[in-house]
């Protein structure tokens, strides 16, 4: 580690440690619930989740909390997850595999376009 | 840093490590590990979290839930159930959560034990991850070092604090603003910073936690003051019944140094700084800040006579600063966000915060932080939760050694400096011991003055004879032999000893018998007096007997007995031969019928006559 000599350097450390930090308490724009039931992890829940996580990071997107949930009742279709933004009612994706995680992340967190083939149901389950 | 789903933080500070924190967080992991969460779950240790009592305790977030009395198979249940399924694990639900069952976001001030807290000092303390320079700096760690350095002159900087009030928080109150610019107006090519984290006081523990839950505010503290006076070297002295302390602080030297908050040019300033741990051996005297100097000069831990204050000559003769690990962790806060800031808390003559530990008969034992002027009843039974078994509180003790207690009569008084003064009691370091109806008065200053009898260092002959004598006086009226002239006689030494000690150990002894002289002085009267112990607790003054109506045989108390004085056959009524029985009273302990009775005074002979 470098010596830190300036205010920008410090601020640089504070808003680096502060995403971190952020990641722990639930201020921000919106969140992605994986369906972890049994049946949602018998289906690849986890695989879906650690793919979500991964691409998030990737792109360095930190306003988005990722929670897991227990079953949304929607077996047929896990692995489902719930992609809910503030101001807008949450939208509940079906058969998300690791590959469509990507794609929904790319398009409705970054672009903020639904990506209507997978979409289940719009509103509250 | 990747991003992680939930953040799990476990409390690890004393009380819970010593309450099995370490197996807890290892079932969390190894659950974590289990369900393959352990890349998007983390889990942090945290400095302590004030609810001691109810240790193990572990917040998760996002959510923020806060879960208590975790064991192992709790952090299983909580990883597959919350942490899974995102369902909130009621049996172990913090006290204050349980009627919330819902998960949501949840700010601790909802919960009555945070609510009237303000934490300047625990800041950090059980927020962040000690051993985490970043997340110091993510809560505005080093912000108060660099506008001292870059924005503020010496001057400028004891003017902030002189004009925030800030008082010594080690108990005497002395303002740190003034003791800095006696120290910043010596002229001496060489000073010296000290952090005094000599915490001795029984019952005290709220410096060992802030240096163990935030060692860097010490660290940046003790910059900001080695700027301010014109040191250039500091010194943290702790005792070495701390050992989580001094590994968490040697680590944050370290890591300051690394990232050039420590060493040569502190943020490209030509101002240069560098802090030393000294390890004392945990001798209560060498808190004192003249014992606390020869001994990390390498001398026996003894005081001198002052003056000349440590200001004027103090480490190898040198100008120095001592102050208490709470004052330190208040000064970046201040620096950071002003003097008036830190001021619209506490009272005109006591601003800001002050940290305590509530001991004793206390439902929430813990470390708590409040605004000074807080009243003591607000302090004990809405923060403090009351008595364990609702029973009457009768008084406080505080300031621990050379402090006094404070009757609950006095209860609506505001906790600062000069209204403890005015009791008799001190605001001391912090350490608050809550006495019910079961604490026998002279017992209470016994159990003081044993202590300071064996931390008197003997350099003086009032403090080393004179609490020897107060000691022995004691033990003789908690036995049944004192007469009024021993009472008499305590009142004379302690005025002695208080006049002629040669530092604060000594001539702050003689408080415990003092204060409880004061309010209690018929508890005492009725020891020499009338051969009773109204608290029944001195064995001399007390018996145990078998109410024969309730009594029905059952052996259990004859069976636990450790000197076989309970006698009586099965089915039928048992009797307790008083000569034998030494009354440690497992007896009461076991009878299921309420048979067995303390009673005072006691019963001469056998329970026949």
């Amino acid at each position: 580690m470098s010596k830190v000599k300036s205010l920008e350097e410090l601020m640089k450390i504070k808003e680096q440690a502060l995403q971190n930090i952020k990641m722990r308490e639930a201020g921000k724009r919106g969140k992605i619930v994986v369906a972890m039931g049994t049946c949602g992890i018998a289906a690849g829940a986890k695989d879906t989740l650690k793919a979500i996580v991964e691409y998030m990071n990737e792109m360095k997107i930190d306003d988005i909390a990722v929670v897991q949930s227990g079953c949304m009742g929607l077996c047929e279709v896990e692995p489902t997850i719930e992609v809910a933004l503030e101001g807008q009612e949450p939208v509940v994706y079906g058969n998300v595999t690791p590959e469509n995680a990507k794609r929904i992340i790319q398009s409705h967190i970054l672009e903020g376009k639904v990506v209507s083939d997978l979409v289940v149901k719009r509103g509250e389950v | 840093m990747a991003l992680k789903t939930n953040t799990i933080l476990i409390c690890a500070g004393g009380g819970c490590i010593s309450a099995g924190e370490e197996s807890v967080k290892q079932a969390f992991e190894r659950k974590l590990k289990e369900y393959g969460l352990d890349t998007v779950v983390s889990v942090v240790e945290t400095g302590c979290m004030g609810a001691c009592s109810l240790g193990p305790l572990a917040v998760v977030y996002p959510d923020g839930v806060y879960y208590q009395k975790l064991t192992p198979k709790a952090a299983e249940k909580i990883v597959e159930e919350h942490i899974l399924k995102g369902r909130v694990v009621p049996e172990y639900l913090f006290e204050g959560e349980k009627e919330k069952l819902t998960i949501k976001e949840k700010e601790p001030a909802e919960i009555p034990f945070f609510a009237k807290q303000v934490k300047i000092a625990l800041r950090n303390v059980g927020v962040i991850d000690p051993l985490s320079i970043e997340e110091y700096i993510a809560r505005d760690g080093y912000f108060a070092l660099h506008k001292a350095l870059t924005q503020m002159t010496p001057e400028e900087v004891i003017k902030e604090i002189k004009d925030s009030g800030l008082r010594g928080r080690g108990g005497a109150g002395f303002p740190t603003g003034l003791k800095w610019e006696l120290a910043r107006q010596q002229k001496s090519d060489i000073k010296y910073m000290i952090c005094n984290a000599d915490e001795g006081d029984p019952g005290a523990f709220m410096d060992r936690s802030i240096l163990e839950g935030d060692p860097h505010s010490i660290v940046e503290a003790m910059t900001i003051a080695g700027y301010a006076i014109g040191a250039q070297k500091g010194f943290v002295y702790v005792r070495a019944e701390y050992p989580l302390a001094i590994e968490r602080l040697q680590k944050a030297i370290e890591t300051a140094h690394e990232y050039g908050f420590l060493g040569e040019n502190i943020f490209g300033t030509d101002f240069s700084f560098d802090i030393e741990i000294r390890i004392g051996a945990g001798a209560f005297v060498c808190g004192e800040e003249t014992a606390l100097m020869h001994s990390i000069e390498g001398k026996r831990g003894q005081p001198r006579v002052k003056p000349p204050f440590p200001v004027q000559k103090g480490l190898w003769g040198k100008p120095t600063v001592i102050n208490n690990v709470e004052t330190l962790s208040l000064v970046p806060p201040i620096i950071h966000k002003g003097a008036a800031w830190f001021r619209q808390y506490g009272t005109e003559k006591s601003p800001g915060t002050k940290v305590f530990a509530l001991a004793g008969k206390i439902k929430n034992t813990g470390l708590v932080e409040v605004p000074m002027g807080i009243t003591l009843r607000e302090l004990l039974y809405d923060i403090g939760g009351g008595h364990p078994q609702g029973k009457q509180i009768k008084a406080v003790q505080t300031g621990g050694p050379s402090g006094g207690v404070i009757p609950a009569e006095y209860f609506d008084t505001p906790v600062d400096y000069e209204s403890l003064g005015k009791l008799g009691a001190i605001m001391g370091s912090g350490g608050m011991i809550v006495l019910d109806e079961d604490d026998c008065m002279v017992d209470v200053a016994k159990f003081f003055l044993e202590f300071t009898v064996d931390e008197s260092c003997g350099k003086c002959t009032p403090c080393r004879e004179g609490t020897k004598v107060m000691y022995d006086i004691l033990d003789k009226i908690t036995k049944g032999e004192g007469t009024m002239e021993d009472i008499e006689k305590l009142e004379q030494l302690a005025q002695v000893i208080k006049d002629s000690s040669l530092c604060g150990l000594g001539q702050t002894a003689p408080n415990p018998v003092l204060s409880t002289l004061k309010y209690y002085r018929h508890e005492y009267e009725a020891h020499v007096k009338d051969g009773v112990c109204p608290a029944k607790k001195c064995k001399a003054f007390i018996s145990y007997v078998i109410n024969p109506e309730k009594c029905v045989g059952c052996t259990a108390c004859a069976r636990v007995c450790p000197t076989n004085a309970i006698h009586g056959e099965v089915r039928k009524v048992h009797e307790i031969d008083q000569d034998a029985c030494v009354r440690c009273g497992s007896c009461i302990e076991v009878c299921r019928f309420g048979a067995i009775s303390k009673v005072t005074p006691a019963v001469v002979g056998s329970i026949s006559r």
